[in-house]
């Protein structure tokens, strides 16, 4: 593809989102695409930094704005919590006249707009690289029953996200339909998991949890598909009858590559007796 | 009383909540809504009615994790999470109780990790949690089987430019 985007790894690159990581990384390299990450990132204050301060969270997020516009390309940012914070303070830049004004001497910098912030299924689900997924497929997802979860950060809101339809978005259906795989409808793509209180409130969250994976299983899904860490570790921990894959996960099956086995074996639920 | 809310809350959040006509979209479909004190309608109109002090010491505020369906489904496009956030804001400004300390331990345990390193230590940030919350034994299981996957690691990776965050917390007087 020629292409080359800067990168944000966000805090759960090397923790909990480990094989998240590594699968986008092998199909993004498979797909001919350059990623160069920032080198000076910092945390973009999670869930936890609004809860706290409005100021500090737009700060932090800010300053990963103003480095990405410092190297010069659109950015790419696999974690839906850390494309969430970092989209909502592009937007912020762009919209809030005074909030633009204070950031720029905080910062240090001068918001020009020409940097886009981009989740991993802005980057790799987009109908202009289907033709160059679907030539890259070699074993098709055949008979694999999957249900698209989408979750929060990456769909709303619409207008920090520029996603269409928040409460049926399409994007990772079509994708995994151009691996092979047998999409099936359901209702509960965008609900809330309860992750941000996965640490404080093990009950409420399981009993959120529960009822998605209740969906699923009664839509005879093999397993759900998403593109959000924090999802993806709350949903696996809190449950023993789903699979929870990555979509980049699924991608990288289809197309041969990539550590897969080592990947499955850090998830709660391990997805190898799908494969 | 405080006549004063509304005006703070709609300038902190950026939100036009005088807009509300308690049509209860938010409050139907808000997946945390049976934890809360005062469902998402009822705290518009108190924001409305500037009852400060019963929604700085309500449980509601801290409940609501932002997943923004109640914003995204508004018919007057008003996002509450920013006004969750102004008001929580507030409640600690204020010196208030908050209605869930455990909550508020697990979010300064974690800002306290970024100010320390620019980016987030796992393992320091949940030994932190732990102590500030008194929740010693719950989950022991689900952590002892991430560190066992590889998914908490020992050494921080620390961001090249901690000077710049810490400035950065200081400017939000955190």
């Amino acid at each position: 593809m020629g292409e080359t985007y800067s990168y944000y790894p966000g805090c759960t690159s090397h923790s909990t989102a480990i094989e998240y990581i590594e699968a986008s990384l092998a199909v993004i390299e498979a797909l001919g695409i350059e990623l160069k990450e920032l080198p000076d990132w910092c945390c973009c204050g999670a869930a936890s930094a609004h809860n706290l301060s409005g100021a500090l969270a737009l700060g932090l997020s800010a300053f990963n704005v103003a480095e990405a516009q410092k190297a010069g390309a659109d950015l790419v940012i696999p974690c839906a919590g850390c494309y969430g914070n970092l989209a909502q303070a592009d937007y912020t830049l762009r919209q809030d006249e005074n909030e633009r004004q204070r950031l720029e001497k905080e910062l240090d910098f001068t918001y020009d707009k020409k940097v886009k912030m981009l989740s991993l299924v802005d980057l790799l689900a987009r109908k202009e690289l289907r033709p160059a997924v679907k030539e890259l497929v070699k074993k098709p997802l055949t008979g694999l029953k999957v249900v698209c979860y989408y979750g929060c950060a990456i769909v709303r809101p619409g207008a920090v996200t520029g996603v269409d339809d928040t409460e049926n978005p399409q994007r990772i259906d079509s994708l995994m339909a151009d691996l092979g795989a047998e999409v099936i409808d359901w209702s509960c793509k965008v609900d809330c998991c309860g992750g941000d209180l996965g640490l404080t409130d093990a009950e409420k969250t399981t009993e959120l949890v529960n009822k998605i994976v209740d969906y699923a299983v009664a839509a005879e899904a093999d397993c759900l598909v998403t593109s959000c860490a924090l999802c993806q570790a709350n949903v696996d921990i809190r449950q023993q009858r789903l699979p929870i894959l990555y979509f980049s996960e699924l991608m990288a099956e289809a197309f041969q590559i990539g550590k897969r086995q080592s990947w499955w074996k850090k998830h709660f639920n391990n997805p190898a007796n799908l494969f | 009383m405080s006549e004063n809310l509304l005006d703070k809350v709609m300038a902190e959040s950026g939100q036009p909540l005088n807009l509300c006509y308690q049509c209860r979209k938010c409050s139907v479909g808000c997946p945390m809504v049976d934890e809360f004190d005062f469902p998402p309608n009822m705290v518009m109109r108190m924001v409305q009615l500037g009852m400060k002090d019963e929604l700085l010491k309500s449980k509601a505020i801290w409940m609501c994790v932002s997943c923004e369906t109640c914003g995204s489904r508004c018919p007057n496009e008003i996002r509450i999470a920013p006004v969750m956030d102004s008001l929580r804001a507030q409640c600690l400004a204020e010196g208030v109780t908050p209605a869930d300390p455990v909550t508020v331990a697990l979010h300064t345990s974690f800002v306290d990790s970024i100010k320390t390193f620019g980016r987030v230590h796992e393992a320091t940030m949940l030994m932190k949690y732990k102590l500030k919350s008194k929740k010693y034994t719950s989950d022991l299981d689900v952590g002892l089987k991430l560190f066992l996957k590889g998914k908490i690691p020992i050494m921080p990776k620390k961001s090249k430019n901690v000077a710049k965050v810490k400035e950065i917390f200081k400017n939000a007087g955190i």
